[in-house]
């Protein structure tokens, strides 16, 4: 594949790949000297025009790990003419010898865009609310560390199921690797439908025998909006201790992170043993490290 | 590609390995600090075989690791296909150990080159052999090997393929030759 803007056009066997690459780049981080030269001579630009101090930290950290050039490009998108200040922002890099892009956009599409105005590679670093291909494949791979396989395995995702990128990302990739995935939030949340997902109002029905169960960040801005109320969320869809008692015994619990404690986890459900919000971290590094070097190594330049 | 001729026979193989095998403790007198590290693909089984052999006639266990040198190869940013990342084990310690490294064919030397740097960063041997069952000549580096199995002249149109029964399912060292494009 030459870009990873969503999972369209990849089939199973490519990430499946990308999965097993990420193993050994977990090794990698693992040994005394947590670098390797396979990038050598690539440039990787991280270019967020959404700020994200994480996942740019990551997705620079991945490419160092693996000896590219790094250069970072951090811009608050201007109201005017959106759609030109992206274009000459990306130009003007193309023009200093960048191989490899990583967009961070609050529009949906701009990395699509991105792919024709550039020669090099394009990974989506989230667009909007349309995707968020890498988050997904690191809470794959957390998935499959944790239960060896998603075949026939049930994966909750709770919370703002409807303006998540997250989920959107996750339950296509989740369920492509042969995942039952629930949605679950309230009516004002959820969309009409999701790819690769069964919806359902019912926090209660999604968690019922789950295997691992992933909350999503609540954004300010949706409270704010009017579209729920926070003590209304946190009565019917805060995960506890106790409502995750009906998943099965220890089933992880995801977050993609930055998390509002006491919303969407109860107290200290979030460092308790079964959560993995920490390895998600540290293998978002191993798999942007194994998507850089899918996407880079071996085209054409 | 056109088969040539037959270097080495099943037999041939286990008495080169045998001699390998006695080569390696002869250097590093005894097997005290030893340790082999197998290249993907085919110096993974031979290094489990050397290791074997080690055990049989001194009695001691010498331990195997696995290396894939795909992340250190030079020319990763310059060909057309994107090889698959495996896996690098290494159970034991590195430092201060001596490291026989273990491959089927020595060639140009790149991989054997990938290895040493792959290894340093891994940890810091005492001191690092370079065992092949196959030296064919044409080094584009400044690199040899200090145990061989057989040196075998050979031109540049000419593939050497050594076959072990773990992979292939037989134990045979082949010549062919490139067909002319």
């Amino acid at each position: 594949m030459r870009h990873l803007l969503d999972f369209e056009g990849w089939s199973r066997a490519d990430l499946e790949s990308v999965l097993d690459t990420a193993r050994v780049m977990r090794e990698v981080l693992e040994r005394p000297v947590k670098k390797v030269p396979a990038l050598q001579g690539f440039t990787v630009a991280t270019v967020f025009f959404e700020p994200s101090t994480r996942t740019r930290t990551s997705f620079e950290l991945a490419a160092r790990r693996m000896s590219a050039d790094v250069v970072s490009f951090a811009a608050q998108s201007s109201s005017l003419q959106k759609g030109e200040s992206y274009k000459d922002t990306l130009l003007t890099l193309e023009a200093m010898g960048v191989d490899a892009y990583v967009i961070r956009a609050d529009a949906a599409g701009v990395p699509h865009q991105a792919t024709r105005w550039v020669k090099g590679v394009v990974v989506n670093g989230g667009d909007g609310q349309r995707a968020h291909p890498t988050q997904a494949l690191l809470d794959a791979y957390t998935l499959l560390e944790a239960l060896g396989s998603l075949e026939g395995k049930k994966i909750a995702i709770v919370g703002d199921i409807l303006h998540s990128r997250v989920a959107r990302s996750g339950a296509e990739l989740f369920s492509l690797l042969g995942a039952e995935v629930w949605c679950a939030g309230p009516p004002s949340l959820l969309p009409q439908s999701l790819p690769g997902a069964r919806l359902t109002p019912s926090l209660e029905e999604a968690l019922e025998e789950a295997d691992a169960v992933m909350a999503l960040r609540l954004q300010k801005e949706r409270m704010e909006a009017g579209l729920i109320n926070l003590e209304d969320y946190i009565a019917r869809y805060q995960i506890t201790e106790r409502r995750l008692g009906l998943a099965k015994p220890q089933a992880p619990l995801l977050h993609p992170g930055p998390m509002n404690r006491d919303v969407e986890l109860e107290g200290t459900l979030a460092d308790s043993p079964r959560s993995l919000v920490n390895r998600q971290v540290q293998n978002g590094v191993a798999v942007r490290m194994a998507v850089l070097y899918h996407l880079l190594v071996g085209r054409e330049r | 590609m056109r088969f040539k001729a037959e270097l080495m026979n099943a037999e041939e193989m286990r008495r080169a390995l045998y001699r390998i095998a006695h080569e390696i403790v002869e250097a590093n007198k005894g097997v005290e600090g030893l340790a082999l590290v197998g290249i993907h693909t085919r110096g993974i089984p031979l290094a489990k075989r050397l290791s074997r052999f080690i055990q049989e006639f001194e009695g001691q266990e010498v331990p195997v690791g696995i290396l894939d040198i795909t992340l250190y190869r030079d020319d990763l940013s310059e060909i057309g296909h994107r090889p698959q990342v495996r896996e690098t084990r290494i159970p034991f310690d590195l430092t201060n150990r001596a490291i026989v490294l273990v491959d089927d064919v020595l060639y140009t030397g790149r991989t054997a080159r990938a290895a040493l740097d792959a290894l340093m960063d891994l940890g810091r041997p005492r001191r690092i052999y370079l065992a092949v069952l196959v030296d064919r000549g044409h080094r584009e580096l400044p690199i040899r090997a200090d145990f061989v199995g057989k040196n075998v002249p050979t031109a540049k149109n000419e593939v050497v393929k050594v076959k072990v029964a773990e992979v292939d399912g037989e134990d045979r060292v082949e010549l062919w030759e490139k067909e002319e494009a």
